[in-house]
C-alpha cells in the first residue's frame, strides 16, 4: 500500500505530534517557518508512507491531507 | 491516489487558535466527525462553558450558546427541556465543570438530564494562564500551586466522573484521552456512544477527555502526551466508568 | 386569587410554559402553584433547580431555545441571579424574573420591603445594562404587569423584572387574568433550534475585541433609550389641586393612598405620583408637576432608594420630604397620615413667611 501526505503549511504549528507517532518516521521538523513563525513539519517521501493516516489522526490542526492508492 | 481524510463538515473553516499540541483541537475534530457521521448537525445545540474553548462557536458549525462560567449544564437543561427532540451537548473544561460548575453538573446528572457532556480534563485552568484546577494532580506545579499541589492545603485531584457515576440519573460515563492514536480512536467511539445514549433517552452521558496542555504544563506536546500516559492516567484511569444498557 | 397564583396564572396565559424556581420565603407559593399548574399545561415544564443560580441559567437556556420562561425568587435569591441577568442582557435574551422583595440586607427578614430598588433599577450585575422594572401595587396589576413583562421582554429582547413584595404576593384580591393579546412582536430569528436549512447561530456575549464590545454596548444603550421614550408608566392621583405630592410605588403607594384619603377629608390637598415602571423612571411627570407643586413627599418601605431618582428628576427644584420604614415593617396608613400632615403644615408655614 502506497501513500503520501500534504501538510498545509499555514495551519501547522510545529507541535511534532505527527512525527512522534508516524510509524515510518518520515516526518521531521524543518527549519522553515510559516507566516506565524512556527517551524514546519516536513514530509520526506523517500522514507515511505503507507497512508495509514496516523499523522492526521494526531494532528490537532487538521493540517495533514492523506492520500492512499 | 485518493484523498482519504478531510475537515469534518461540522467544523467551520477557521483555523484553531489553540496552542500547538492542545487537546481541544483534537477533541473539536472528533466531536465534529461524530456529529457528521451520526447526522446530528441539524439537530445539535451546544452549550459552551467558559475556558480556552469559549470561542468554540468559531469552530463548531452547530447552534451554540455561551453559558456563564460553570453553568453550561444548567443552560443545557433549559434548552433540552424546551426542545427535547434536539441533541444538546455541553463542552466544558475541568475548571468550568468540576470547580465553579460542580453543583450544576452534579444536579443535571442527578436529574438524568438527557444531555451529553464533553468534559476536557487538562488539570489546569488554561485560558487564564495555568492556575491549579480541582483536577490538578498532587504535587503538580501550577501558577497558583507553585510548590506543587499539597493535598493538606489544596485538596485531592477531583475524580468527578466517578462522583457522577454514583448518581441515578447518569447512564454513560467514560474517561478517555487524546494523547496517542489508539486513545484518540477510543475517544471518538466514546463520544459517539455518549450521543447514542442521549438519542436513546437513557440518561445523562459524560465523556471525560484527558487532554494535553503543553503551554501550561511547561512541556513539549510530545512530553505532554507522555505525561498523560505515565502520570495522569494513574490518577485518572481510562475506561468506561458506568454504562447502563440502552 | 392570591398574588403568587395570579403571577403564575398570568404567566401561563401569556404563553409561559417553562418555570425554573427555588424555594425562598415569601415567594414559595409561586413555584408551588407552577408545579401544579404546569403539569396540567401540555408541554409545560416546572423544574425546581438546585440553586437560584442554576434556575436563572436554565431560564437562559429556555430563552435561547425560544420559549417564554420565567423564574422567581426573593431578595437574597435575586442577588444570586444577577450574573445570569447580566448575561441575558448582554446576549439580548427575553426573560421574566419576579422578585418578591423581603427585608435585607443579608438573610434579612421574611417580611415585605422595598430595599432592592437599587439592585433592580441600576442593574445588580456587571456591565453597562438596564433591566425594565415593573412595580405593581395590586393583585390585578400583578396580573397585568406579568403579562406586560413577557411582551416587553420579547419586544426588546431583554430581561424584565417584576418587583413585588411579600404583601402583594400573599394578599388575595379579585382579579381578571388577561388573556394573551396577539401583539405584533418581532420574530425570534435568533433562537437556537438546530441549524436545519439555515446557517448555525451563535448567542454569546464574549469578545476579545474591545471595539466590538463597545459597539455592542452602544447598541444596548440605543435599545434602552427607546424603552425610556416608549415604555414609561405611572399613575397620578389627585394632582390637580394638590399642594404636596407623595411619590411612592407598590405596597407603599397603597398605604399612601389610604393616608391621602384621610388627609383630603381634612382638606389637606395632597396628591400622589405612583411610578409603575421603576425603570424607565417617570422623570417627565415629576418635572411637570414641580412647576406647580413645590413639596414632594417620598415614602418607601426602605431606608430611601427611589428618593435618589426623584432628586435626579427634580434637578434641585422643589423640596423633598422623606419617610422610610426599612426591614420589613409595614406602617399603617394612619401613621403615614400623621407624618405627612406634619410635613404639610411645616411647609405651609415656610411658604407663609
Amino acid at each position: 500500500m502506497k501513500g503520501t501526505i500534504h501538510i498545509k503549511q499555514e495551519l501547522c504549528k510545529g507541535c511534532s505530534l505527527c512525527m512522534e507517532f508516524c510509524p515510518k518516521g518520515s516526518i521531521s521538523l524543518s527549519k522553515k517557518l510559516n507566516l506565524k513563525g512556527y517551524f514546519l513539519a516536513e514530509f520526506d517521501d523517500k522514507k515511505g508512507c503507507t497512508g495509514c493516516a496516523t499523522c492526521a489522526l494526531m494532528c490537532p490542526e487538521i493540517a495533514i491531507e492523506v492520500y492512499r492508492g | 491516489m485518493k484523498k482519504i481524510n478531510s475537515r469534518p463538515a461540522s467544523l467551520k473553516e477557521a483555523p484553531f487558535h489553540y496552542c500547538p499540541g492542545c487537546g481541544h483541537s483534537i477533541v473539536h475534530r472528533l466531536v465534529a466527525e461524530v456529529i457528521d457521521e451520526m447526522k446530528l448537525r441539524e439537530k445539535s445545540i451546544c452549550s459552551l462553558g467558559v475556558g480556552c474553548a469559549v470561542v468554540a462557536y468559531k469552530y463548531f458549525d452547530v447552534d451554540t450558546v455561551e453559558a456563564p462560567h460553570g453553568r453550561a449544564a444548567a443552560v443545557a437543561t433549559g434548552i433540552k427541556r424546551v426542545r427535547p427532540e434536539n441533541i444538546v451537548f455541553t463542552y466544558q473544561g475541568d475548571g468550568d465543570l468540576a470547580a465553579i460548575g460542580t453543583a450544576e453538573t452534579l444536579h443535571a446528572a442527578n436529574r438524568g438530564e438527557l444531555i451529553t457532556v464533553i468534559f476536557i480534563n487538562n488539570a489546569v485552568y488554561g485560558m487564564t494562564g495555568g492556575q491549579m484546577a480541582p483536577t490538578s494532580l498532587v504535587g503538580q506545579k501550577t501558577t497558583t500551586s507553585p510548590a506543587g499541589r499539597n493535598p493538606l492545603k489544596e485538596g485531592y485531584p477531583l475524580k468527578f466522573s466517578e462522583v457522577l457515576a454514583l448518581l441515578g440519573g447518569s447512564s454513560y460515563l467514560e474517561r478517555v484521552a487524546v494523547n496517542n492514536p489508539a486513545n484518540i480512536r477510543k475517544a471518538k467511539k466514546a463520544i459517539a456512544k455518549a450521543f447514542q445514549h442521549q438519542k436513546k433517552k437513557s440518561g445523562f452521558s459524560v465523556v471525560e477527555i484527558l487532554s494535553p496542555c503543553p503551554t501550561n504544563w511547561r512541556m513539549s506536546s510530545v512530553e505532554s502526551c507522555r505525561w498523560i500516559d505515565e502520570v495522569m492516567t494513574k490518577v485518572y484511569p481510562l475506561g468506561v466508568i458506568k454504562e447502563k444498557k440502552c | 386569587m392570591s398574588g403568587t397564583s395570579t403571577i403564575g396564572e398570568a404567566a401561563i396565559q401569556a404563553g409561559c410554559k417553562y418555570y425554573f424556581g427555588y424555594p425562598i420565603t415569601p415567594q414559595n407559593a409561586l413555584p408551588e402553584y407552577m408545579a401544579q399548574r404546569l403539569s396540567e399545561v401540555p408541554g409545560g415544564v416546572f423544574l425546581q433547580a438546585e440553586s437560584e443560580i442554576a434556575a436563572i441559567n436554565m431560564l437562559l437556556g429556555a430563552s435561547v431555545a425560544g420559549a417564554r420562561a420565567m423564574t422567581s425568587s426573593s431578595s437574597p435569591g435575586i442577588s444570586l441571579k444577577q450574573e445570569g441577568i447580566s448575561y441575558m442582557a448582554g446576549q439580548e435574551l427575553p426573560a421574566v424574573i419576579v422578585n418578591v422583595m423581603r427585608g435585607g440586607p443579608g438573610l434579612g427578614t421574611i417580611y415585605p420591603a422595598q430595599s432592592d430598588y437599587f439592585q433592580s433599577t441600576r442593574g445588580g450585575g456587571h456591565g453597562d445594562y438596564r433591566t425594565v422594572v415593573l412595580a405593581p401595587d395590586s393583585v390585578q396589576e400583578l396580573a397585568d404587569m406579568t403579562a406586560l413583562a413577557f411582551d416587553l421582554a420579547d419586544n426588546y429582547r431583554t430581561p424584565v423584572i417584576v418587583l413585588a413584595d411579600g404583601v402583594l404576593a400573599q394578599m388575595m384580591e379579585p382579579v381578571r387574568i388577561p388573556s394573551r393579546k396577539r401583539k405584533k412582536l418581532p420574530a425570534k430569528n435568533y433562537i437556537l433550534t438546530g441549524a436545519k436549512g439555515r446557517p448555525s447561530r451563535i448567542i454569546h456575549s464574549f469578545t476579545m475585541d474591545p471595539k466590538e464590545q463597545e459597539d455592542h454596548n452602544w447598541k444596548l444603550v440605543r435599545k434602552y433609550k427607546q424603552i425610556e421614550q416608549r415604555e414609561v408608566r405611572y399613575e397620578s392621583f389627585l394632582l390637580e389641586d394638590a399642594e404636596m405630592v407623595v411619590v411612592a410605588y407598590g405596597t407603599a403607594a397603597r398605604i399612601a393612598k389610604g393616608a391621602i384619603k384621610r388627609l383630603r377629608k381634612e382638606n389637606l390637598k395632597v396628591g400622589m405620583i405612583r411610578p409603575i415602571t421603576l425603570w424607565p423612571f417617570p422623570t417627565k411627570i415629576i418635572q411637570e408637576t414641580v412647576k406647580y407643586i413645590h413639596d414632594f413627599f417620598v415614602f418607601e418601605m426602605s431606608a430611601g432608594q427611589m428618593i435618589e431618582d426623584v432628586r435626579l428628576s427634580l434637578e434641585g427644584k422643589g423640596r423633598i420630604h422623606f419617610y422610610g420604614r426599612p426591614g420589613g415593617v409595614i406602617p399603617a396608613p394612619v401613621e403615614l397620615y400623621r407624618i405627612i400632615s406634619r410635613h404639610y403644615y411645616q411647609s405651609k408655614r415656610k411658604k407663609g413667611r
